[in-house]
């Protein structure tokens, strides 16, 4: 189970060019899953323990404000879910649902963090690719933030200039 | 860019290209035979038009008209129509920023505009045959894309990979949303459509387009993109593609600047050596992304 759980580990563009001594190490932490579409994975505040590497189906990223759910992000096939469990108090800052059938690679946070612990060497090469994952977000949020389809961006007429 | 501007003679022989018919500066009269309501806020609307006049020389993909509104002003607007449909009315979805937008998202059927063009450089979707195709638009940017997209559908066999990629504000924006609905349908088509925000009923993707990029199919080195939209957003998009794999100079854009007289007379629209109103509106990134940054005064 564990060579396919590497392989499966391997396949994914987070890993890409991880050295296949520490996939079969985080394989140990793997496990494979299926979770139907609509169920909620975690929520906001809920311990942080694990995150998801998405093979199939989307997951959305949400808050609960006064008005209803607010989604604040989706992520799909290829991409990753979660990162608080890397991080104290691993706690979860949004809530995350199922928005299809998935199928998904989860790691399990803590085992990661012991086998981290105890080589840096892998601590650095996941913790270059969680940085980079997070720059992307930043990144996207920004753009986000500048409501880039707002009455901000449309180029005015000459006579409103 | 070249590193000069364009003699005077060749901005003559330009305007020369129109000697025929009444002129590059004199409007044909076009009767507004419908509209139809494509956002509420801002109000976007689009107008299908005919002439009363001898028509207009065929549209390609990408080029623009100056639509007048009689007594209010004239403004640049792309043809978001099929350019091999000529037995249709022409097609331009207008959003409301200003006087002159208002006033012609305010046309009723049965108003008499006024339309100079078609001006500009196509999109030149023919030039991508044989390669993949990827289409990003954001927000009103999706309406010169349309055309352009029914002219790779009209010819669907002589591409390769065609995706269309549309970011919106939210889902109440989305422009097209029926057009959108049955290209999602189309087998031959990949749809991805993301906004940057949502309720928790929107069951599509949240997020800035740049985030579809990597989920783009074919391949990037043999594909054309064609990118219109805030330029912001263009800029990144751009950046993104290129990272990807695909060849800054089959990343083409459209710019949009305040275009008045539209055939390189009057300068309003000049943009570093160029004139966005002839030598654009639709440029290879490698030619234009250097000044991309470049604050409009």
């Amino acid at each position: 189970m564990s060579a396919t759980l590497a392989e499966l580990l391997a396949e994914h563009r987070f890993f890409a060019d991880l050295d296949d001594e520490f996939v079969g190490v985080l394989a140990a932490c793997a496990h494979e899953v299926h979770v139907p579409g609509g169920t909620v994975l975690f929520e906001e505040g809920g311990p942080a323990q694990a995150c998801w590497f998405l093979r199939r189906g989307r997951v959305s990223v949400e808050v609960r404000t006064p008005r209803g759910v607010a989604v604040i992000a989706t992520v799909g096939p290829g991409q990753v879910l979660g990162w608080s469990w890397l991080f104290p108090p691993y706690r979860w800052h949004f809530d995350a649902r199922a928005l299809e059938d998935l199928d998904a690679i989860m790691l399990d946070g803590p085992c990661v963090r012991a086998r981290v612990e105890a080589d840096p060497r892998l601590g650095y090469e996941l913790m270059k690719r969680f940085t980079e994952l997070s720059i992307q977000r930043l990144q996207s949020t920004r753009l986000q933030l500048l409501d880039l389809y707002g009455p901000g961006h449309e180029l005015a007429e000459p006579s409103d200039r | 860019m070249s590193s000069q501007s364009p003699p005077i003679a060749e901005l003559r022989r330009r305007a020369a290209g129109f000697a025929t018919g009444p002129g590059p500066m004199t409007p044909v009269r076009y009767r507004v035979a419908g509209t139809r309501l494509e956002l509420a806020a801002p109000r976007t609307v689009t107008l299908a038009l005919v002439p009363l006049d001898e028509p207009l020389p065929p549209f390609r993909a990408g080029q623009f008209n100056m639509v007048w509104s009689f007594g209010v002003g004239e403004v640049a607007v792309s043809v978001s129509g099929d350019p091999s449909r000529t037995d249709t009315p022409l097609l331009h979805t207008v959003r409301s920023v200003g006087a002159v937008t208002a006033s012609l998202c305010a046309a009723q059927p049965g108003d008499v505009v006024g339309l100079r063009g078609p001006f500009g450089t196509p999109w030149g979707v023919e030039d991508a045959a044989g390669g993949d195709v990827v289409f990003v638009g954001g927000g009103i940017g999706v309406a010169p894309l349309r055309s352009a997209i029914d002219a790779v559908l009209a010819r669907r066999d002589a591409y390769g990979h065609v995706a269309v990629l549309i970011g919106a504000r939210s889902p109440g924006d989305l422009l097209y949303p029926d057009e959108v609905e049955s290209w999602s349908r189309r087998g031959d088509l990949q749809v991805e459509v993301t906004v940057d925000r949502a309720e928790g009923s929107w069951r599509g993707d949240v997020g800035v387009v740049t985030t579809l990029i990597p989920h783009i199919g074919g391949d990037p080195a043999r594909t054309t993109a064609f990118v219109c939209g805030p330029e912001v957003m263009m800029r990144f998009v751009a950046a993104a593609l290129v990272e990807r794999g695909v060849p800054a100079s089959r990343v083409r854009i459209s710019m949009e600047r305040n275009m008045k007289c539209g055939v390189a007379q009057c300068g309003h629209c000049q943009y570093g050596e160029s004139f966005v109103c002839t030598d654009g509106p639709v440029f290879g990134w490698d030619r234009v992304g250097p000044h991309f940054r470049v604050v409009e005064r």
